[in-house]
């Protein structure tokens, strides 16, 4: 008898879920078999997903439920009053707003010029290419939230103080993104291009017209990853923004985490409503993350 | 498609294929200069322009405003001599002490788990993992707070229903600590797993299968061939975790702003404060010039080892 002798995936899995068990006992076998890594992998399960359930849980608790001993696991009277107080205490439209153009902006030109650099890395071959190459690299080692001081007073004497530009301009290039286009683009035959332009196609249109829809799946995992980060940015729209209308959401949250008592019951409810439109695009656009190889731009 | 191969080094694999290509005529100038010229516009504008920036003003007595002298190394030396910038500076390496190998075992934990064939329930498991990368590093201060409040918090509840004693987990400053590392583990695994999941997907079966036949277990298959064949990736993780929890500062700011008092400041809060809160823009500058020497130095040192390490390994 052929036993599945991995614990593998791939072929391994589709030999387990092809051959249906003829015996009994081969069933046992394969169920006494998985009870092992199934309780391993509950376990994560259960560390990774309980902090966020409580959190959740207590969420939704009545406000005076929250500090009262001994604690519960479920409210033992479900509320929405921390929500209701945290929509009134913060404009969360304005912030939605602010927090949405900037992700959205910065994503799809993230995209964009990522693209096109990562292209050119993977099909030009010159000396300044190289340097660039090399440019972007130091853009890995060295995070820009390090020369925080200068970058402000960069962005203050481009006039974008207090403006979303601001926080947009300067998170557009990311290393991560170049370096996964490259990596996609490489992978690309030469022999495409060179038919193309045998065909007479000029250069740019060949980008335009024949590598961006081939990298569509790239483009989609860097969209949904970038719009993750600039929805999260924090440290940025920090220093750069001053003015409350202008805020996005995670600086919003920052002024009730940093009063002198924080009302937990509102920020509670403030946090999770700041998470609804990230985890509603996650459930949308999941498989271009979870499925995709994200090594391969990071690797470099 | 694309694989993973290699580490994380550019380098050489650049250059072998410049030299591939070089049978190409250089006759495209043009093309590829419009396709990177936003890229090295921004490139330029807000990366290389402020790091020459900053060289500039580590050298000054710059406040952020109004006029500034040139002052040499005064504020490198003043640093030399900063208990401060020490403690921020020391802190953070040990926050990267223990929450890169944390981290590191979590993620990779759950792409063993979860690529495991004989494991029930992978398709709730992989979305529950993955719930946690959404949360945004403040939201992630929040949630870690509140289990682990001193008065309040679910651990502490926990602790003294089994008997114990309540942990000063916020005005503990190795505890506060402790609490961080846990954070930034369970903040960043999924990213790290979907890394690890991509090369365990690479691994040969066939090593598996003769490893059994000459009776080998579970662990000793995990330690003698999965960890091998995925040391290019555990050198990448382990070099973006490093480079990841240097520049933390959200997630500590919303969890205990550094504290208690500044115990717990990292170099990013350090270089914040010393900028905007203190207006000392110059001295700032200069503890970001020598965070920059201390992360290039890490990063190097990093990839020298993983190069040797892989001679080794094959």
């Amino acid at each position: 008898m052929v036993t599945d002798v991995t614990n593998r995936p791939r072929s391994g899995s589709a030999s387990a879920k092809a051959a249906p068990p003829r015996r009994v006992i081969s069933r046992w076998l394969t169920f006494r078999r998985s009870v092992l890594p199934t309780a391993t992998l509950w376990v994560l399960v259960t560390l990774m997903g309980f902090p966020l359930l409580w959190f959740l849980l207590s969420s939704v608790k009545h406000p005076g439920e929250l500090f009262s001993f001994p604690l519960t696991f479920f409210p033992r009277e479900w509320s929405l009053d921390g929500y209701q107080r945290a929509w009134e205490r913060l404009d969360f439209v304005q912030y939605f707003t602010n927090t949405l153009i900037v992700a959205s902006v910065t994503t799809f030109l993230t995209v964009f010029l990522c693209a096109a650099a990562g292209y050119a890395l993977a099909k030009y071959k010159n000396p300044w290419l190289a340097v660039f190459g090399l440019c972007i690299l130091t853009m890995t080692m060295l995070p820009g939230e390090i020369m925080l001081n200068p970058m402000f007073v960069v962005v203050r004497d481009l006039g974008m103080y207090n403006s979303l530009w601001g926080v947009i301009m300067p998170s557009i290039v990311t290393p991560t993104g170049v370096f996964m286009f490259r990596q996609f683009f490489v992978s690309v035959p030469d022999e495409l291009i060179d038919a193309a332009r045998i065909d007479g196609a000029r250069e740019l249109s060949i980008f335009f017209r024949i590598m961006i829809p081939l990298a569509k799946p790239i483009l989609l995992t860097l969209a949904v990853i970038s719009f993750q980060w600039r929805w999260n940015d924090y440290i940025f729209p920090l220093i750069i923004l001053s003015d409350p209308d202008r805020f996005t959401l995670q600086i919003a949250l920052r002024t009730l985490i940093g009063a002198e008592n924080i009302d937990w019951s509102i920020l509670l409810a403030a946090s999770v409503i700041s998470m609804i439109p990230l985890v509603v695009i996650y459930l949308v656009f999941q498989r271009y993350i979870t499925s995709s190889n994200l090594s391969a731009g990071l690797k470099d | 498609m694309t694989t993973l191969t290699s580490a994380p080094s550019a380098g050489p694999e650049l250059r072998k294929e410049v030299s591939g290509r070089r049978r190409r005529r250089p006759k495209y100038r043009l093309a590829p200069a419009i396709l990177i010229a936003g890229a090295a516009i921004l490139f330029a504008l807000f990366f290389f322009w402020p790091g020459v920036l900053g060289l500039a003003y580590s050298l000054t007595d710059y406040r952020g405003y109004g006029d500034w002298d040139f002052v040499g190394l005064e504020n490198y030396r003043g640093l030399i001599g900063d208990p401060e910038f020490y403690r921020a500076l020391g802190r953070t390496m040990v926050y990267a002490l223990f929450s890169v190998p944390l981290g590191y075992a979590l993620a990779l934990a759950m792409a063993v788990t979860i690529t495991n064939p004989r494991a029930r329930g992978k398709t709730p498991a992989r979305i529950i993992f993955f719930l946690p990368w959404l949360v945004s590093p403040i939201v992630t201060g929040v949630i870690w707070r509140w289990m682990f409040g001193e008065n309040f918090g679910f651990v502490n509840y926990m602790i003294t229903s089994l008997g114990g004693e309540r942990l000063s987990w916020s005005t503990n400053a190795d505890l506060s600590l402790a609490v961080v590392v846990f954070a930034s583990a369970w903040a960043g695994a999924a990213f790290n797993m979907l890394l690890f999941i991509a090369a365990l997907s690479n691994v040969p079966i066939s090593l598996y299968e003769a490893a059994e036949l000459d009776g080998a277990g579970p662990w000793r298959k995990f330690r003698s061939i999965t960890l091998p064949s995925i040391a290019p990736t555990s050198v990448l993780v382990i070099l973006l975790l490093t480079l990841g929890q240097m520049k933390e500062f959200a997630m500590i700011q919303a969890l205990n702003g550094g504290g208690p008092g500044t115990a717990n400041r990292l170099m990013i809060q350090y270089i914040y404060e010393t900028g905007f809160e203190r207006a000392a823009m110059g001295y700032a500058s200069a503890a970001s010039m020598i965070f920059l020497v201390v992360l290039l130095a890490l990063a190097f040192i990093q990839l020298m080892v993983s190069r040797r390490g892989k001679a080794k390994a094959w």
